[in-house]
C-alpha cells in the first residue's frame, strides 16, 4: 500500500450501523436488553452522533403520531392511510408494527426534553391528523443524548467518523462489516453475531435542480448516500419497492417544508394563472382509482396534478402564503387580536424553516420575502430514495408474527421469526433501511429502530456463536477498500494536473456521470420524471460502463476516498431502481415516475411488490413479484 | 462557502483537541488549515447549510453565504444558540431585520433520561412490547390489530 493502514478488529455481539433516528432508537433499546443478558453493543457513525443523519438540522413537525390513547385514530386507520398513500403497495403488518410503537417514542421524546407544541388544555398541538408541532431545532441532539447516556449504561462502545462499506457474511448469516476511519490511517473490521442496519436514504444518485454551489441544497440531507441499500444489496438480502423513489413538492430551491403551509395554515398551491390544479384537474384523479378519490389524495397524485399545469405551460406554481395569513388573521374580529395572530403566523411560518431548513429563511431574507405580502413558488424536487417518508424502497423484512397471526397466507410470506431481519439471517434494518413499510418518518424510524433492536436480541440469544469470518477475505476487501487511494497514488503524477489524468476518475466527476444518466434516461427532472424501455435499456448500458470505471475510482485523501464509497453506494442503489422499474409494467405512481410506454396503473398484474435479489455468488440480479396482502379492510 | 469562515474570529480552536465546526460537520467539509491555523469548508458545493458550525463556533467566526447559484447576496441568518433556547437574527437584502426566539429543549442538558421516568415492562424478551411499555404508550398493554 502507497499508506499503511493499521487494522482495528473489534468484536461484538449487536453491531448498529448509522447513528441517526433509527439507529438512536436501536440503541436505547439495544442497551437495555443488552444489560439484561449480558450482551454487548457496539454503534458505529460516519459523523457525529449529536448532529448525524437527516434530522442533523433539526425539525419543525413530528409526521408519524397516532394518537391510540387518546382516542385520536386507531391502528387501523394509520394503515389504511399509509396504503393509499402509496397506491396500495404497502407491508401493512409493517406499517402496523411501527404504529403501535409510535406514540410511546413520541412519549420518550418529550420525557428527553424536546419541546411539543400544547394546546390550552394540555394536549399536543396538531399540524395536521397525524402531525404534531415541535420547537425541533435540538430533535437530534436531545434523541442522540438518550442513546449515548443508554449505551453508556450496558457497556456499550460508539465509533464515529467510520465510514461502513462492506458487508461481511459467513454462508448465509452476517457476520459483521468493514470500514476506514476518515480521520486516521484505521481500516475497521467489525464482527457481530447480529447487524442492524440504519444507515439513511440516498440522495444525489439523480441530477438535482441546482448543480453549482446549490448541489448541496438537496431536501434529504447530501450525506445519505445509499450507505443502507448497498450493504444490505451486498449481503445478498432481498430488496423490495426499489422503484418507489420520492419526489417531494418543496419550497423551489431552498426546499423549505410546506407541510405547515398546506395543513397548518391551510394555504393553496396555485399555477401562474390563479388556478388551483387541486380543482381544475380533479377530473384526472378519477384514472387512479380507487387511490384518487380517497381522502388525503395521494402525495404522488397531488404532484402529478401541479406537473400537469408544469408540463402545459402554466408555471411557475405558487404557495399562496400571503392569502393564507389573511384569511386567518381577517378571522380576529377586533384589530388587536388581528394584529397579535398576525404576529403569531408569522412567527410560526419563520420557525418552520429555521428548525428545519435554514436555506429557506435566508432565500425569503435574499430575495425580500414577507410571506404575509407575498407568494412563494413551489416545485417538484428531483427523486430520493427514502423508505421512511413517502417512499417505500429498502429491504423485504420479516414481521411480526402476532399482527399476521389471522392470515395464514399473510403469515406464510411475510415471517420469518424474527420482526425486522431481512432475508440475511442476522442482518436487522430500520428506517430508510427496511422497506415497504413507509410513512414513518423521522418519529416511526427511531420507534422501528427499537423494534429492530429488541429483535436483534432476541437472535443473538438464540444464535450465540460467533458467525466465521475468513481472514483472507477481510485482507481482500481492505485492498479494495483502500484502492481508490493506491490508484491516485500510482497515477497522479503523470500529467500535470491532478483532476485531468486517464488513469483514474475522481468521485465527484464519477457522481456527475451517475447523475446524469439518471436525470435523462430514468425519469429525473429533466426527461419530466418520464421514461420508456428503450430509455432504461439505454441508461443501464452506460450505467454497467459506469460500474467499470468505478474500479478506477482515485482518492487523494480519507475525505475523497469516502466521496468514492458513498458513490460506489449512490451506483448501486441506482442498478437496482433503474431494473425495478424496467421490471414493473405499468404506470403506478404518476407523480414520482411515469411510464410513456405503459402509462396507466395495471392492477390486474402489478398490484404486487416488485422485489429483487443480487446474488453475490453469481454476480447475478434476480426480479420477482411477491403478493400483497390485506390484513384492514 | 456556503458557509465561511472570518480569519479574524477563528483560532483553530486552539483550546480544544480538534476544531469544534470539524468534529460536528455531518457531511466532513470543515478542516484545519494548518498552516494559518483557522478552517476553512473545504466542499461547499456539498454544504448543506445545517448551520450545525455556526451554531457550534466558540468564537462566532462561521457565517453562511447563501448559495451563490440561486440566492441574491446581501442577507444574513444569525443564530446565537443557548442551552436552553436559540435567537435568530434575520437580515433582508434590503435592509429589514428580524428577530426570533424559539425554545430548543426542556431538560438540562446531558439529562435524557433513557426510559424517561417509565415504568419497565415485564421484561420478556420474546413478546412484541417494548422495554417502556406499556406505560409510555400510556395504555394498559400493547395495541394489536382488530382479528
Amino acid at each position: 500500500m502507497a499508506v499503511n493502514f493499521e487494522n482495528v478488529e473489534v468484536t461484538t455481539d449487536l453491531l448498529i450501523l448509522g447513528g441517526g433516528m433509527g439507529a438512536c432508537g436501536a440503541a436505547v433499546e439495544a442497551a437495555y436488553w443488552a444489560k439484561k443478558n449480558k450482551l454487548k453493543v457496539t454503534l458505529v457513525d460516519k459523523a457525529a452522533m449529536d448532529r448525524s443523519g437527516a434530522v442533523a438540522m433539526g425539525l419543525s413537525a413530528i409526521n408519524q403520531y397516532v394518537g391510540i390513547k387518546d382516542g385520536q385514530n386507531t391502528l387501523e386507520d394509520y394503515v389504511r392511510y399509509v396504503r393509499t398513500d402509496l397506491m396500495g403497495v404497502t407491508r401493512e403488518d409493517l406499517v402496523a408494527s411501527i404504529a403501535r410503537h409510535v406514540d410511546s417514542t413520541v412519549h420518550l421524546f418529550e420525557k428527553w426534553g424536546l419541546p411539543i407544541w400544547k394546546d390550552q388544555k394540555g394536549g399536543f398541538v396538531h399540524e395536521g391528523r397525524w402531525q404534531l408541532m415541535i420547537n425541533g431545532e435540538s430533535y437530534k441532539v436531545v434523541v442522540a443524548e438518550a442513546a449515548k447516556n443508554a449505551l453508556k449504561d450496558c457497556g456499550g462502545e460508539i465509533y464515529e467518523r467510520v465510514f461502513i462499506v462492506e458487508p461481511l457474511v459467513d454462508g448465509d448469516r452476517i457476520a459483521g462489516a468493514v470500514g476506514f476511519s476518515v480521520r486516521e490511517n484505521k481500516f475497521y473490521v467489525f464482527k457481530a453475531k447480529a447487524v442492524l442496519v440504519a444507515m439513511g436514504g440516498a440522495v444525489h444518485v439523480f441530477r438535482p435542480r441546482s448543480t453549482g454551489e446549490g448541489l448541496g441544497r438537496a431536501w434529504y440531507p447530501p450525506w445519505n448516500s445509499g450507505s443502507s441499500a448497498y450493504f444490505t444489496i451486498k449481503a445478498g438480502a432481498e430488496m423490495t419497492c426499489q422503484e418507489v423513489r420520492f419526489i417531494p413538492v418543496r419550497f423551489k430551491d431552498a426546499y423549505g417544508p410546506v407541510g405547515a403551509w398546506f395543513l397548518l395554515f391551510k394555504s393553496a398551491a396555485k399555477n401562474a394563472f390563479g388556478g388551483d390544479y387541486m380543482v381544475e384537474r380533479r377530473d384526472e384523479l378519477e384514472k387512479w382509482a380507487p387511490y384518487g378519490k380517497a381522502k388525503p389524495i395521494p402525495a404522488n397524485l397531488r404532484n402529478w396534478l401541479g406537473m400537469l399545469d408544469v408540463m402545459e405551460g402554466k408555471g411557475p406554481i405558487y404557495m399562496r402564503t400571503e392569502e393564507a395569513i389573511k384569511k386567518l388573521s381577517d378571522a380576529e374580529t377586533d384589530e388587536k387580536a388581528r394584529k397579535k395572530k398576525l404576529k403569531e403566523l408569522e412567527n410560526e411560518a419563520w420557525e418552520d424553516f429555521l428548525d428545519m431548513t435554514i436555506s429557506q429563511a435566508l432565500l425569503w431574507a435574499s430575495t425580500n420575502v414577507e410571506p404575509e405580502v407575498r407568494a412563494s413558488e413551489i416545485a417538484a424536487a428531483e427523486p430520493y430514495f427514502i423508505g421512511s417518508h413517502s417512499g417505500a424502497s429498502g429491504a423485504w423484512v420479516s414481521g411480526p408474527e402476532d399482527l399476521l397471526a389471522g392470515n395464514p397466507k399473510a403469515k406464510q410470506d411475510y415471517f420469518w421469526g424474527y420482526v425486522n431481519m431481512c432475508t440475511v439471517k442476522g442482518l436487522f434494518c430500520a428506517g430508510d433501511a427496511s422497506g415497504a413499510s413507509s410513512h414513518k418518518f423521522s418519529s416511526g424510524s427511531h420507534a422501528e429502530g427499537r423494534i429492530a433492536a429488541k429483535s436483534a436480541i432476541r437472535f443473538v440469544v438464540d444464535n450465540g456463536t460467533q458467525p466465521k469470518v475468513d481472514a483472507a477475505k477481510v485482507e481482500e476487501l481492505k485492498k479494495m477498500v483502500l484502492r481508490p487511494l493506491q490508484t491516485f497514488e500510482d497515477n497522479c503524477r503523470k500529467t500535470t494536473d491532478p483532476n485531468i489524468n486517464p488513469n483514474y476518475i475522481r468521485p465527484k466527476m464519477f457522481m456527475f456521470r451517475l447523475q446524469k444518466i439518471m436525470d435523462e434516461y430514468s425519469a429525473g427532472v429533466s426527461a419530466q420524471f418520464s421514461t420508456n424501455k428503450h430509455l432504461l435499456e439505454r441508461g443501464q448500458e452506460l450505467l454497467g460502463y459506469l460500474k467499470e470505471d468505478a474500479e478506477k475510482l482515485g482518492a487523494e485523501d480519507l475525505h475523497e476516498l469516502m466521496r468514492c464509497w458513498e458513490n460506489v453506494q449512490r451506483m448501486w442503489q441506482a442498478e437496482a431502481h433503474v431494473r425495478t422499474v424496467l421490471f414493473r409494467e405499468e404506470t403506478r405512481w404518476p407523480g414520482y415516475y411515469y411510464r410513456a410506454d405503459f402509462p396507466k396503473m395495471d392492477d390486474a398484474n402489478w398490484k404486487v411488490f416488485a422485489n429483487c435479489i443480487y446474488h453475490p455468488d453469481r454476480k447475478e440480479w434476480e426480479m420477482k413479484k411477491r403478493p400483497i396482502h390485506a390484513l384492514v379492510d | 462557502m456556503p458557509s465561511f469562515v472570518n480569519p479574524e474570529k477563528c483560532d483553530g480552536c486552539k483550546a480544544l483537541d480538534k476544531t469544534a465546526c470539524q468534529h460536528i460537520c455531518p457531511n466532513d467539509l470543515m478542516v484545519l488549515n494548518k498552516q494559518i491555523e483557522k478552517a476553512y469548508n473545504r466542499e461547499p458545493e456539498m454544504c448543506w447549510e445545517c448551520y450545525n458550525c455556526v451554531k457550534i463556533c466558540p468564537t462566532q467566526a462561521v457565517e453562511m453565504r447563501g448559495y451563490a447559484d440561486f440566492m441574491p447576496l446581501g442577507a444574513q441568518v444569525t443564530p446565537m444558540r443557548s442551552t436552553d433556547s436559540i435567537m435568530w437574527t434575520v437580515k433582508f437584502r434590503n435592509g429589514m431585520l428580524k428577530r426570533f426566539k424559539f425554545p430548543i429543549r426542556t431538560t438540562p442538558e446531558g439529562k435524557a433520561e433513557p426510559a424517561g421516568g417509565f415504568a419497565e415492562g415485564d421484561g420478556d424478551l420474546r413478546s412484541y412490547e417494548l422495554y417502556t411499555g406499556p406505560a409510555s404508550h400510556g395504555l394498559k398493554g400493547l395495541t394489536t390489530l382488530k382479528k
